[in-house]
């Protein structure tokens, strides 16, 4: 996915001149499946526009900066929603981040050959896993015992009345934003793991080799050369891990809470932008109420490609090295 | 969320797109007909239609997408009939050319978690449920549930309250009954997505159930089917009458069976709260809707010859799949209002057999 194929090899080759029916055919099928693409894309944001307009008419700014959100009354605000998924996203980030790193390192550098292709294996399985899926098991499995492991004793232990009791207070049954921020690190794992070990192999051995050559030891290798060397590109791996994070659906919604407004702790139920419109949209008749969660999705998607864009810029880097 | 976007919209090319053939086929034997809506009364729709499919070779093709999809679905005359646990006014199905009748009862439970209370020895009154939801009454041994509850140790446990996060005909029921009888409820009012003031919610029945199974002092609410086939501890419910009442299928029948349908125009009549001594104060209906005039008339008399089938033969399986009948009289209401459904000849489609 990183390998760049400079244009002007492919226009000046003499075949290109001399293209008979067939190959013009054959470029023409190419170029439209490229512009169906684009134009769905296109047609996706005009239509998510129209179809969110009579919200952002109505509400105006508001809409980005209220956490109001009540269907008998028509009042919405995306800001409880927009501030749930930036929430769960970064902090699935920082979970999994050191998790894919660690990952990629072992079953590049230090992985016994004969393990390295099962533990491979597993870890792409892990990314097969249908959403709905870790949903249930975050819900019946994951939640009761987060509940009694973790989230009971870091209750039980605040003091009343201080800024952590605050931070850590909630219903006690392991649901909630940082549940749903620990069930979504373990979705985008496997695919950050995969990005990242891509790139440590694209480190040319020569690199590495001298290093060892040096007297290094893998730690200082590794410390101070593979991963200086996939630095731009490991941004734009996050950024990728960043962007499932960002639109991943059923599993949040199951295990989130789903309450709307802002979140006031980490065990405080709260929403985010896809779980809302799973939740409501099938359900939806007024016309301000469907068309408040269509804007929502523009918002989401906004969101999802300013990240993308970043990825592709940090990828970019990488691959002009 | 555009891989789900585009699956939806996959979803329903593919419903259009197998709905209009089929509306102008003539359903001779081995016919199909395509329906749309409630996830509630889809199973007890499946089960009906397999028993006629061996009688007569009707099939059913029926899509749970919901009420609302329902709603939709059958105004775009993409579907042969829709079904909506929210029934729509006289208004509305007038504006939209619609008829709507109810075809299966249901109702709405409250559950409970509480150490060392078992289910049915709780009993609340309306207004003490809506106290709970609104985050007034926020511990079980509050004095006033400790009042009405003599011989019920209720720990001192907080109240965790656990509601659908999915839009749904069981929330609206729900707080059209907490509206109904709790004045102080208007704050919130009833839809089938509210804005709750307290309290976590799961998606669908099984997220309900799920939070509360797993959260000691969770109060939820689902649909009655499911909490009797997961036997979940209930509340017995204070109804009109005065009586506290155990929700079963006879205090369900006799909600339906003590309503006043004759003053419900266009049958929009929701069983809160209704006057029989035994009744259950949250009972609901699926509501079948279809369009008044049919543009072909052997559509119309496939789905209404179903529906007759159903009410005549289905009982039993209703019963089994914990769903309540309607009771014999709403039937013949029901069946004298199909003669307004005409084809474009303008004579009723279908004449139920006497």
């Amino acid at each position: 996915m990183i390998a760049v194929v400079p244009g002007e090899l492919v226009a000046s080759t003499p075949r290109a001149a001399r293209g008979t029916g067939l190959d013009r055919a054959f470029e023409i099928l190419c170029f439209s499946a490229a512009t169906f693409l684009l134009a769905a894309l296109g047609g996706l944001i005009v239509s998510l526009a129209i179809g969110g307009w009579p919200a952002f008419a109505n509400f105006g700014v508001g809409f980005f900066f209220s956490a109001e959100w009540d269907p008998v009354r028509e009042i919405y605000g995306a800001a409880g929603a927009v501030t749930g998924t930036l929430v769960t996203a970064t902090v699935a980030l920082l979970i999994s981040l050191p998790l894919a790193l660690g990952v990629a390192i072992f079953l590049v550098e230090l992985c016994p050959t004969p393990l390295r292709r099962p533990i491979g294996t597993a870890v792409e399985l892990l990314a097969g896993i249908p959403s709905i899926v870790y949903g249930m098991w975050g819900l019946f499995v994951f939640a009761p015992w987060f509940s009694k492991h973790v989230q009971m004793p870091i209750m039980m232990s605040a003091k009343p009345g201080t800024l952590w009791e605050t931070l850590t207070t909630g219903v006690p049954n392991g649901s909630g934003i940082l549940s749903a921020s620990i069930i979504l690190a373990i979705m985008i794992l496997p695919f950050m793991a995969a990005t990242l070990r891509e790139l440590f192999l694209t480190i040319p051995p020569q690199v590495r080799e001298s290093a060892y050559g040096l007297g290094s030891t893998t730690f200082e290798v590794i410390r101070n050369v593979s991963l200086p060397y996939i630095r731009t590109g490991a941004i734009g791996a996050v950024m990728l891990g960043l962007g499932r994070a960002l639109g991943e659906t059923m599993a949040v919604t199951f295990i989130i809470g789903n309450s709307h407004g802002f979140p006031t702790s980490m065990f405080a139920s709260g929403s985010t932008i896809a779980s809302t419109i799973a939740n409501e949209f099938a359900e939806a008749t007024g016309v301000l109420h469907t068309s408040s969660l269509i804007a929502l999705g523009l918002v989401l998607f906004v969101i999802t490609f300013i990240v993308l864009a970043l990825a592709r810029v940090f990828i970019g880097r990488q691959a002009n090295l | 969320m555009f891989r789900n976007f585009a699956f939806g919209l996959a979803a329903c090319l593919a419903l259009s797109a197998c709905g209009k053939p089929d509306a102008a086929k003539a359903p001779a034997a081995g016919a199909q007909i395509v329906g749309a809506g409630s996830t509630f009364a889809a199973p007890i729709f499946a089960k009906w239609a397999e028993a006629q499919k061996a009688e007569t070779g009707l099939s059913l093709n029926y899509q749970a997408i919901g009420s609302g999809g329902g709603i939709k679905q059958i105004k775009a005359k993409t579907v042969a009939f829709g079904a909506t646990d929210k029934p729509l006014k006289l208004e509305d199905l007038d504006a939209a050319g619609l008829v709507q009748f109810p075809a299966i009862i249901g109702g709405v439970v409250p559950v409970v978690n509480i150490p060392g209370v078992t289910g049915g020895q709780l009993k609340l009154t309306g207004p003490q449920l809506a106290d709970i939801y609104l985050g007034n009454i926020k511990k079980w041994n509050d004095p006033a549930l400790v009042a009405a509850n003599p011989g019920v140790a209720l720990p001192n446990l907080p109240i965790t309250v656990v509601h659908r996060s999915d839009g749904s005909g069981t929330s609206f029921l729900f707080t059209s009954y907490l509206t109904a009888v709790a004045p102080k409820w208007a704050v919130v009012g009833a839809n089938d997505a509210v804005k709750w003031p307290t309290g976590q919610g799961g998606k669908g029945n099984d997220g309900v159930a799920g939070f509360v199974k797993q959260t000691p002092g969770a109060i939820g609410y689902v649909e009655y089917a499911f909490a009797k086939m997961n036997s979940m501890a209930h509340v017995n419910l204070q109804n009109a009458a005065g009586t506290f009442v155990e929700p079963t299928a006879e205090s369900f029948a006799d909600a339906a069976a003590s309503a006043d349908w004759s003053k419900a125009e266009g049958f929009y009549l929701l069983l809160l709260n209704e006057p029989g001594a035994n009744a259950w104060p949250i009972t609901g209906a699926t509501f079948v809707l279809m369009h008044k005039n049919q543009t072909d008339a052997a559509t119309g008399r496939a789905v209404l010859s179903y529906f007759d089938n159903a009410f005549n033969k289905g009982d039993a399986a209703a019963n089994e799949l914990a769903y309540v009948p309607l009771p014999a009289d709403l039937k013949t209401r029901v069946r004298s209002s199909w003669s307004a459904i005409v084809g474009p000849d303008g004579k009723p489609v279908y004449a139920p057999a006497p």
